[in-house]
């Protein structure tokens, strides 16, 4: 539902003022020492820390490699889920074989892979993607599995009636449901990937903003840890926005929740 | 195949259909033989739940029948039978494709230039009084739309046989009867062999040639085949009223009745 214009924009004005009294009450409660700043920081450095970071542009090189490790991490879990998803969502057999792997790769906590991904793969940006990767796989292969086993029997029924070969059901039937049931998970996915980069670097990296704030913590700059998760936190929601833009493209068949057509 | 001239469009022999059910197998169609003629609409009503749409689905090929034989155009069917169109009861368009690519896939299966079925997707799209509507989803589209595309999408591929299961059961009934004599137009330009599942038996009597009864399942049969001999072109809302109608109407009815007693029965009994 939409709001009127003005409504809209108390409540965006609303929300910056919370955020500023959050910042504000930090502030105050840092710099009169009721919380310690060397545990927790003063805000204003932490602006300044960011400010700098993005005037001098060091943060550049390693938002790139953040950004990197997140769309390759991305792009081969999703490519990878959805071969296998469609794999076992036709195969039955495969899929009664494999299941008990499947859920028990699943429950593992996949960042203590990060390691051994460390040791495989060395520190550059592969050992990142390879744990994206394991996170986001399991996301779009769950997706994938019940895209396919649910799409509607009448519509498989009828595509086959049509005289739709093998490969044209995979073409214009599984793929399309499968796909969407990829885009429903996007954000999650997404998030995903993000998650793995950032915690690969932060288990043992050259480069990335999880890197900074590993090297930060190091030397107790607490300041620097903060700016850090600030500069994630800002370019998590871009990443968000960015996904929910491209979703709204591309699934224009899905049915909105009450639409109605624009005069 | 040459097949003989004379052979009905559909002739279904002795077909029995078992389900293996839960405690026991459950038989939902007996020794199930009825022939359609070329260029016959023929209607099957029977009470809800009788095993109609499993005939169906068997004359269609989709379901393998437990016994018996198909034969079409006097050739055994072996596999989907693709001298028919079959339209179902529930949507089956496909969602992520807008209503002219709907209409267009069967020419797309058949490895038909997209452009060119686009543009024979269009014509069609007008026929069934869609202009303007093919960048529409099935979402986008009213229920009677939905199956106006679900009709154009069979018959662009000009199928020999129609096979129909209810497919205007979920609609309102004016919406109803302006898509029964939409298809009757449309069939009466080339006459396909139609097979149309109903339980409305006004609606199949004013479709058809000639409306077969089915029993209460399970083990369902036919128990009756009456010649509808009113005049075409009909209206169906006009026809209802007509003397010769209501006599029909009566003389199915009284066989139908004891069926759809039985039927109610047993979903009581369930």
């Amino acid at each position: 539902m939409r709001k009127p214009g003005a409504a809209r924009l108390r409540l965006a004005l609303y929300q910056i003022l919370l955020l500023l009294a959050v910042f504000v009450l930090w502030h105050v409660l840092t710099a009169t020492q009721v919380l310690p700043p060397f545990f927790f920081g003063r805000p204003l450095l932490v602006l300044e820390r960011v400010l700098d970071w993005f005037v001098s542009g060091t943060i550049y090189r390693h938002l790139w490699v953040t950004l990197l490790e997140t769309v390759l991490a991305f792009a081969a879990g999703t490519v990878l889920g959805l071969g296998v998803g469609l794999w076992l969502g036709l195969s039955p057999l495969a899929s009664s074989l494999l299941d008990p792997y499947i859920k028990a790769a699943n429950a593992m906590p996949r960042v203590i892979l990060a390691p051994i991904f460390a040791v495989w793969f060395g520190l550059g940006i592969w050992s990142k993607v390879a744990l994206g990767v394991t996170l986001v796989f399991f996301i779009v292969f769950f997706n994938v599995y019940q895209g396919v086993k649910e799409v509607s029997p009448t519509v498989l029924a009828n595509v086959r009636m049509l005289g739709a070969s093998r490969g044209q059901l995979l073409r214009h039937v599984y793929l399309p449901s499968a796909t969407s049931w990829v885009f429903s998970s996007l954000h999650t996915s997404v998030g995903m990937a993000f998650v793995g980069a950032v915690v690969g670097e932060y288990m043992g990296s050259a480069a990335g903003v999880g890197y900074l704030i590993l090297q930060a913590e190091g030397s107790f700059d607490i300041n620097t840890v903060f700016a850090g998760i600030l500069v994630l936190t800002l370019f998590a929601l871009l990443l968000d926005t960015l996904v929910s833009v491209i979703e709204k493209r591309l699934l224009t068949w899905r049915p909105q929740q009450s639409e109605t057509e624009p005069l | 195949m040459a097949a003989p001239a004379d052979a009905p469009a559909l002739a279904l022999s002795d077909i029995t259909c078992v389900f293996p059910g839960g405690t026991a197998p459950y038989t939902a169609v007996r020794d199930v033989t009825l022939a359609v003629a070329r260029g016959e609409f023929v209607s099957v009503v029977g009470p809800t739940g009788c095993g109609k749409s499993t005939l169906l689905n068997v004359a269609a090929g989709l379901l393998a029948p437990s016994a018996g034989a198909v034969r079409v155009h006097g050739a055994r069917l072996d596999g989907l039978n693709r001298k028919a169109g079959y339209m179902f009861q529930a949507d089956a368009l496909m969602p992520w494709r807008d209503a002219l690519d709907n209409i267009a896939a069967g020419l797309v299966f058949r490895g038909i230039d997209k452009a060119q079925a686009r543009r024979r997707a269009e014509e069609w799209l007008t026929r069934v009084g869609l202009a303007g509507f093919g960048n529409r989803y099935p979402h986008q589209l009213s229920g009677g739309m939905r199956k106006r595309v679900a009709l154009a999408q069979i018959l662009i591929l000009d199928p020999q046989i129609l096979l129909m299961d209810e497919p205007f059961s979920a609609l309102d009934v004016q919406t109803r009867s302006l898509m029964e004599n939409e298809l009757l137009d449309l069939w009466s330009a080339d006459r396909k062999s139609v097979v149309f599942i109903t339980h409305d038996l006004e609606e199949a009597i004013a479709l058809s040639d000639r409306v077969i009864v089915l029993s209460a399942g399970p083990a369902t049969h036919p128990i009756g085949s009456f010649a509808i001999d009113l005049p075409r072109p009909r209206d169906v809302a006009e026809i209802r009223l007509t003397p010769r109608f209501v006599e029909l109407h009566r003389e199915i009815w009284q066989v139908l009745k004891d069926e759809v007693l039985k039927g109610y029965a047993q979903t009581r009994r369930r």
